[in-house]
């Protein structure tokens, strides 16, 4: 029977479709994210880590929150790996969870009315990304 | 010229003048838009996993409504594009994704043939380009910019992923600039064009959005331009919020301005 890492890694792999072994460890990926600041763990280990079944720490981590879907690792690889389908489907694990919801309708009443300019986009789109 | 139309949740509320001067300004261009009866909202972004079938239901709705009218599918809002365009994608390259919708969609009140990826999607601007042509357009203006130094912003979502986007160059692109040209301003190559405003994060994490906003604004600015233009809503909120020095319009407004269609004839 399959331990519970390797589920995760098999799930994460079929819902991606990304190959991590593709990766040539270039580290391009991490260097071109606008979001590498924020982010605990970078794109390329995101990469190295569902390669090696290290699903765990991504899943706790907010580095799964602060990809912005951007997509400039996936259109300058050169080994056409798609990182963010990995950031993707590890955040997607997290929230499909019970309890896993990084936001919730309730929290939109307080955010719409905190800003009015704020374009119905914002909300639909953080609820699609942080919510299931 | 008909197409079908879909304008999407922000063009509906906040972003009114994206709507409005693209409608206007399609009509003096001689192309009616057919809006898409009882459309959804897109979502805002397209869920890349390939479990996600819920997600996509609404753009293959779309899809569908299209093409029943045997029509090409526009859209003016970056993300209803990014993610129609992706998910249309999907229903032509994976038949198991497929199939599962078409079961889905098989549920519906009035269930049409299975969808298989056969509508054309096609941004505004590329309606622009490639069906009216900026020729056309050039001698159709009636207000020329003449002088006015603008800034395209592309941002991620019509760019990318590029392959299926196959909207221009991803890390080149000219076709705003081209547009900026027909009506008759100069446009302002700056290096952050094609970078990420922030997007949705804003909510999760604003200094995150903020600093993303800066660094396009800011290369904007540096680059010797007096305005930004997008088809973009939340591109545009993420840029203002963050205190753009320059004006940031849609595109469509810029259209209109120079066609002459700005005010409206009629009283709303």
């Amino acid at each position: 029977m399959q331990n519970k890492t390797e589920r995760q890694k098999e799930q994460i792999l079929r819902m991606s479709g990304v190959n991590p072994l593709k990766c040539m460890r270039c580290g391009k990926c991490s260097g071109t994210c606008p979001s590498y600041d924020e982010m605990e763990y970078h794109p390329h280990q995101f990469v190295y880590m569902v390669e090696t079944g290290d699903i765990e720490p991504l899943l706790k981590s907010e580095s799964i929150y602060k990809c912005l879907s951007c997509f400039a690792c996936v259109d300058r690889c050169p080994r056409g790996v798609e990182p963010a389908k990995l950031v993707e489907a590890v955040r997607i694990l997290a929230i499909r969870e019970k309890g896993g919801n990084h936001m919730t309708a309730n929290d939109i009443p307080a955010l719409s009315d905190a800003d009015a300019d704020l374009p119905q986009q914002a909300l639909v789109s953080a609820m699609r990304k942080y919510s299931k | 010229m008909k197409v079908s139309y879909f304008p999407g949740c922000t063009l509906r509320t906040k972003a009114k003048d994206l709507d409005r001067y693209a409608r206007r300004s399609a009509e003096a261009l001689g192309v009616e838009l057919c809006e898409i009866e009882d459309w959804q909202c897109c979502g805002g972004v397209f869920v890349s996993a390939k479990d996600e079938i819920a997600t996509k239901l609404s753009s293959v709705r779309a899809l569908a409504d299209a093409k029943a009218h045997g029509q090409p599918l526009v859209t003016v809002c970056s993300a209803c594009h990014n993610v129609i365009k992706q998910t249309n994608h999907a229903m032509q390259t994976d038949p198991d994704f497929a199939a599962k919708v078409n079961r889905y969609m098989a549920q519906d009140k009035n269930p049409g043939e299975p969808y298989g990826g056969e509508t054309e999607v096609i941004h505004y601007l590329e309606l622009l380009r490639d069906k009216v042509g900026f020729d056309k357009i050039k001698a159709a203006v009636k207000n020329p910019l003449t002088g006015k130094k603008i800034a395209a912003y592309y941002g991620c979502m019509l760019l990318r992923p590029g392959k299926v986007m196959a909207f221009d160059d991803p890390e080149n692109p000219s076709l705003m600039e081209d547009f900026i040209r027909a009506l008759g301003a100069e446009p302002v190559i700056y290096p952050a064009r094609n970078e990420c405003c922030g997007g949705y994060v804003v909510l999760e994490d604003p200094e995150s959005a903020e600093k993303k906003s800066r660094t396009v604004a800011t290369s904007a600015e540096s680059h010797g331009a007096e305005m930004i233009v997008t088809a973009c809503p939340l591109c545009r909120y993420n840029l203002v919020k963050n205190g753009s020095s320059l004006p940031v319009v849609y595109f469509t407004e810029l259209l209109a301005e120079a066609l002459g269609v700005k005010e409206d004839s009629n009283a709303e």
